[in-house]
């Protein structure tokens, strides 16, 4: 399976989460899990998705959910799953 | 699954803590390049390197992306070239040539270094092997990329002290040829003793010729990631701490086995090895010296350094070895004062001198390096100081080096500026006592006897 991680950080405001989850039914990926927290009005969010079906490719992802940040002020990063799952399991 | 707070660690190790993938290089063989007409060995050396690493830069850039891991440098080490130009290289000039043709495949790939301008001289020197280490001034002022490296002693083979004593000469001349630059010549050039074949870090990368046609290796950094984790660690004892280092350098190094996999199976080259080092860079933060700091010493060069750095190597090396599946390279912390804005300071405060460091390179990676010194120190002296770290890495065992720059026309107290990762150092003094009658007796230092394990 192709997951990424999305993390988004930023100013809260209302929206965040329907900017993005609406791009990723757009863009036909799955979202398997989702954290939130608010760390002293800050947004934070993380997710994990499935981007096997889209018509996407990975790069483009990236570039598409950067670019949605910048439009609502929050710093969205996307990254293949594996680095996180390296550095913190054996 | 991952969760939340794994995500946030790691993204907060790569913004504020400097993590990053310090190189990804490919080592390329030119033994096929070999010809006895110069513009052959010249076209040879351009196609092959233009031609197997024409994806490099690309590749690299893609990975950062799509794991949002920065890598800093995507370079190349060739096979030593002196052995490549021996048929066709009658004079130094030759030589020089050969450099011409590698810094034009550098720049056509886009690479920012590439190593292996070498000659292996550990016991003796061919006729090529003197005509490279000659060509080597000239061949440094007039390409930007090439990087040039000299073994002159090993533990099997003892330290050949003729190449020693020529290498101050060549050092000196180098500083002078490069003097508009402050001697930038001189960064891009180290003498080693019990140099690797699969180093992946510069000036010293060359792909030895025990190595596969073409190989990736990768080398990690991450000091700013360790000294961040001993942050909070003032008051604990040496078993946590330890345990604390091992852990850090075993993340650090699972995304560095992750970045070479990943380029290994895009580039369709076999994986080498990862270098286990901490590579420090002139920004602040990302200090070897600010970890010694971190350990509990008021600056780098104090009484305990020696020990916290070797306390320090040792961690690293134990924790990122289990993280990766093949380990090789100098794989230790690099101390280099001027990439090291730390060291920097501690130079300047009168913490650190050249003595406490050659101190250091006892139980580190990899030897004196980055060092300015004042321009008209004696061509004997820089041969002295070079024969010594060799007699380190001979009698211990271990990669040590020297790359020094006499800085033309500096004195003790001046500052000589590189600029990018090489950064900016303080000029340190020499003890000006002579060594000349000894570095001019000739002939080579025997093997110890530890390496006699037949």
């Amino acid at each position: 399976m192709n997951k990424v991680i999305i993390t988004v950080v930023g100013k809260d405001t209302v929206g965040i989460i329907a900017k993005v989850c609406t791009y990723l039914a757009d863009s036909h990926i799955n979202i398997l899990d989702i954290s939130q927290t608010i760390v002293q009005e800050y947004f934070n969010m993380m997710m994990i998705v499935d981007a096997n079906k889209s018509d996407k490719d990975i790069s483009q992802i990236i570039s598409d959910l950067d670019r949605i940040g910048g439009e609502i002020g929050v710093v969205i990063k996307c990254q293949r799953e594996e680095i996180f799952d390296k550095m913190h399991r054996i | 699954m991952i969760n939340i707070y794994e995500v946030n660690e790691t993204n907060a190790m790569i913004e504020r803590e400097n993590l990053d993938v310090r190189t990804i290089t490919m080592g390329i063989s030119l033994l096929d390049c070999a010809d006895s007409d110069l513009e052959k060995v010249k076209n040879n050396i351009y196609n092959k390197i233009t031609s197997t690493a024409k994806d490099l830069v690309k590749t690299g850039q893609d990975i950062e992306k799509e794991f949002g891991i920065p890598i800093v440098n995507k370079r190349i080490s060739i096979t030593p070239i002196s052995l490549i130009g021996q048929a066709a290289c009658h004079t130094p000039e030759d030589y020089v040539e050969i450099a011409g043709a590698l810094d034009r495949a550098a720049h056509e790939v886009g690479v920012n270094f590439i190593g292996g301008y070498s000659a292996i001289v550990s016991k003796g020197m061919t006729r090529n092997d003197e005509l490279l280490i000659r060509s080597i001034p000239e061949a440094l002022s007039k390409t930007e990329r090439i990087c040039s490296s000299v073994n002159v002693g090993s533990t099997k083979t003892g330290i050949n002290m003729d190449a020693v004593r020529l290498l101050g000469d060549i050092i000196k001349d180098t500083a002078f040829k490069t003097k508009d630059n402050d001697s930038l010549g001189c960064a891009k050039f180290v003498a080693l003793c019990n140099a690797p074949d699969d180093n992946p870090f510069m000036a010293g990368a060359f792909h030895g010729v025990s190595e596969a046609d073409v190989i990736i290796n990768v080398g990690v950094s991450g000091p700013g990631v360790v000294k961040y984790a001993l942050q909070n660690l003032k008051n604990a004892d040496f078993e946590v701490l330890c345990e604390t280092i091992k852990k850090t350098a075993f993340k650090i190094t699972r995304v560095g086995q992750l970045v070479a996999q990943e380029a290994s199976k895009r580039l369709g080259v076999p994986f080498g090895i990862i270098d286990l080092s901490l590579a420090p860079t002139p920004a602040v933060g990302d200090s070897v010296a600010e970890i010694l700091e971190e350990i509990g010493l008021e600056r780098a060069g104090a009484p305990g350094t020696t020990a916290a750095l070797a306390l320090l190597n040792d961690q690293v090396k134990k924790g990122g070895v289990m993280a990766s599946s093949y380990v090789g390279g100098l794989s230790g912390a690099f101390i280099p004062v001027s990439e090291d804005q730390g060291m920097i300071d501690a130079v300047k405060a009168g913490s650190l001198t050249i003595e406490k460091l050659e101190a250091m390179t006892c139980v580190c990676s990899v030897g004196l390096d980055m060092i300015a010194i004042p321009g008209d120190t004696k061509a004997e002296t820089i041969s002295g100081i070079i024969a010594d770290e060799a007699a380190i890495g001979m009698v211990n065992q271990k990669t040590t080096a020297v790359r020094i720059i006499p800085a033309f026309g500096k004195k003790a107290g001046d500052v000589v500026e590189f600029g990018g990762l090489l950064g900016y150092a303080p000029v340190m003094p020499v003890n000006s006592f002579d060594c000349s009658t000894f570095v001019n007796r000739g002939g080579r230092i025997p093997a110890p006897i530890h390496s006699f394990k037949n």
